[in-house]
């Protein structure tokens, strides 16, 4: 008996039963398609969380203020004050070896307005060194310079939304924009950067530091201190440094700590495992999809059986040995689970072609072979025991079926 | 391995004429054969030692009332089944000791099986249903056609191979399968009711293709309940409750079948 000659019998099997064999398929092909759609729509929301963070730019590092974790809690008066992050400590911090540049950040959300149009834009004061240390490039004029900032000059850089929500297609370099009713003086646009998570980073405007304080959040606290390393591999030793200088400096311990430090290499570990958590999950609701159309397998197979005992017994008594019989009824378990698992691939992969709640999924190259594979297995898997019902079924019996 | 009881002499050629047959081995022999079903109370007795001797070129009919133990029998006959205890022999071959692949490969080899119900392999054209089991046999595809198209011929129905079963007429459709059961060439051509599902017309045609395989060498056991169609057979066996109560010997195995062309000419050519 030829493999050839099995398969064909098969087919004719599958053939006997279009409606049912075309139902039985699509229970693979869902399992299969969701399995690959759903790993690459995790797989690209984790990838433009990741591009969204490196954007952020691989060698800056973040010193947020925060209040402290003793403030306000008597039972701990051996812990100092919280302080301010100020000036003077981003001026500390630029001393430290392996740093390239220091940009002291105050921010806020302002109405931005050109007496045409108004539009609510976060706002944030600083030094040029900042925008070196953001990545950002520009697209129309220039940035402000620290002559600009010493002398506290209404000058502004706007972000590529901001500006379009202002100005249109018009150039609005030279123009003047208020902010929160105090008039600026545009620079410079910034490039299109795109958004990161739910808010744009694109929606901004950027002025220097001494304006800001002056006119809209006074000479409090800095929001935060954007150090520039001097390249990607002394991040981790700058990052030290910063924690030293700056608890030697508010006369603190890391354990009341009032700033923390942040750099894209340590947010994009945190980012990424979050991101494979995820996918592993939508694979993992994927995969018991997959196993329902395994056993959607079983019961059609355990039913075709039932339904073809006198056919079997008919092959039976004509010679049929049980390993042959075996061998069709695995062939038409396993041509069900594989049809529905190239059509998944097919599926799948035109439902990677489209955005999903706004995530591009990204196909994992692995999840098609092994989605396919899997899908193969389920067919020798689930078919075995109904395959094994009718190898084993007495040729004298089965004849006397109705 | 299917053990072989030797029906030669070690080393002695398969001879040229062959020996009259009543000295050589029987096609088949039952040897007090016993079979039951089922143990302790509800034990059935279907065969009480029943011993039987067929030879080649022979056309037996074994007759008997439902009940009577002649399906058990048909099954032993057929490899389907093997006997609780006693002896069957096909060929020389005890069955007592085969498994179901060892018992599947005798009846591809040594038995061809016509049913009452044709048993057809639905949605299979008549000469797919006749190279079944040559494909079984592990035949190439040219021979399994040059086979089958001969065997078709030979029931006449060489100009329907292409129709399905249920394009054919009950008497077609159980021509069919006498061209199935004869194609491998086997030993034995066993025949359960096989005229059953008939009308009378189709049933003497299919009688006289018995009639006429039986007269060119082959050897038929017909399990009936019917007179008329046991009147064909050279031999007419009677079961009753799981023994053999009547054995008659109309015709001598060689000789030609009783009623051979008696029928209607059911063979066109």
């Amino acid at each position: 008996m030829s493999p050839v000659q099995i398969f064909r019998f098969a087919l004719a099997g599958l053939a006997a039963n279009k409606l049912r064999s075309a139902l039985t398929t699509l229970g693979i092909l869902i399992g299969v398609g969701s399995v690959i759609l759903l790993v690459a729509v995790g797989n690209g929301s984790s990838q433009s969380v990741q591009n969204a963070i490196s954007s952020l730019g691989a060698n800056s590092i973040t010193v947020l203020h925060t209040e402290g974790s003793a403030a306000g809690t008597s039972s701990t008066a051996a812990f100092a004050e919280p302080q301010n992050l100020t000036t003077a400590d981003s001026q500390a911090l630029a001393a430290a070896q392996g740093v390239a540049s220091v940009s002291p950040v105050v921010s806020t959300s302002e109405t931005l307005d050109n007496g045409a149009s108004s539009n609510t834009a976060s706002l944030t004061g600083t030094y040029p060194s900042y925008f070196a240390a953001e990545d950002d490039t520009l697209s129309a004029g220039a940035y402000f310079t620290t002559q600009e900032v010493n002398t506290a000059q209404d000058v502004v850089v706007l972000g590529s939304e901001a500006a379009t929500d202002l100005f249109g297609t018009a150039n609005p370099v030279g123009k003047s924009v208020l902010v929160a009713g105090i008039p600026f003086t545009v620079t410079g646009v910034l490039a299109a950067k795109g958004t990161s998570g739910l808010t744009s980073a694109d929606d901004t405007a950027i002025a220097p530091l001494t304006t800001v304080q002056d006119a809209l959040t006074g000479f409090g606290t800095l929001n935060d201190v954007v150090v520039l390393a001097k390249s990607a591999t002394v991040v981790d030793t700058v990052e030290g440094e910063i924690t030293s200088i700056l608890d030697l400096r508010h006369h603190e311990t890391s354990a009341d700590a009032d700033f923390e430090v942040l750099s894209a290499s340590t947010l994009l570990s945190t980012a990424s495992s979050t991101a494979h958590t995820f996918t592993v999950l939508l694979g993992a609701v994927a995969a018991i999809s997959l196993l329902v159309g395994g056993i959607g397998i079983t019961n059609i197979m355990l039913v075709t059986v039932t339904e073809r005992t006198r056919e079997i017994g008919i092959r039976k008594a004509i010679g049929a040995t049980p390993g042959v019989i075996l061998a069709q009824f695995l062939t038409e378990a396993t041509l069900l689970s594989m049809i529905g698992g190239a059509l998944g691939v097919l599926a799948g992969f035109i439902g990677t072609q489209f955005t999903i709640v706004g995530v591009k999924p990204v196909t994992v190259p692995l999840s098609i072979p092994l989605a396919f594979g899997v899908s193969a297995l389920i067919g020798l898997f689930f078919g075995g025991f109904p395959a094994n019902r009718a190898a084993n079924m007495r040729p004298a019996d089965a004849l006397r079926y109705e | 391995m299917i053990r072989r009881q030797p029906r030669h002499a070690a080393g002695t050629p398969p001879a040229t004429r062959p020996l009259p047959r009543a000295e050589q081995e029987p096609v088949i022999r039952l040897a007090s054969v016993v079979k039951t079903y089922g143990t302790g109370e509800a034990v059935v007795h279907a065969l009480r030692g029943v011993s039987l001797d067929v030879v080649e070129r022979d056309y037996v009919a074994i007759m008997g009332a439902s009940g009577s133990g002649k399906s058990t029998m048909m099954n032993i006959i057929g490899c389907l089944d093997v006997p609780t205890e006693g002896q069957f022999l096909i060929d020389g071959i005890d069955t007592s000791s085969l498994d179901e692949q060892q018992l599947a490969v005798l009846r591809n080899r040594k038995i061809g099986f016509v049913f009452q119900a044709f048993n057809l392999i639905p949605r299979m054209t008549a000469l797919g249903n006749v190279e079944l089991p040559l494909s079984y046999a592990g035949l190439k595809s040219a021979d399994r056609r040059r086979r089958a198209e001969a065997a078709l011929q030979l029931v006449g129905l060489f100009d329907r191979m292409n129709a399905q079963p249920k394009q054919l007429s009950g008497g077609q459709q159980q021509r069919v399968a006498v061209a199935r059961a004869l194609v491998t060439a086997p030993s034995l051509i066993l025949a359960d009711e096989p005229t059953g599902n008939l009308d009378t017309r189709a049933s003497g045609d299919l009688m006289d293709v018995f009639d006429r395989l039986n007269a060119v060498g082959r050897t038929i056991v017909l399990i009936t309940h019917e007179a008329d169609v046991a009147a064909h057979a050279k031999r007419v066996i009677g079961v009753q409750d799981g023994r053999i109560v009547a054995d008659r010997r109309v015709t001598e195995p060689r000789a030609l079948p009783p009623l051979l062309g008696q029928g209607q000419p059911a063979v066109r050519s």
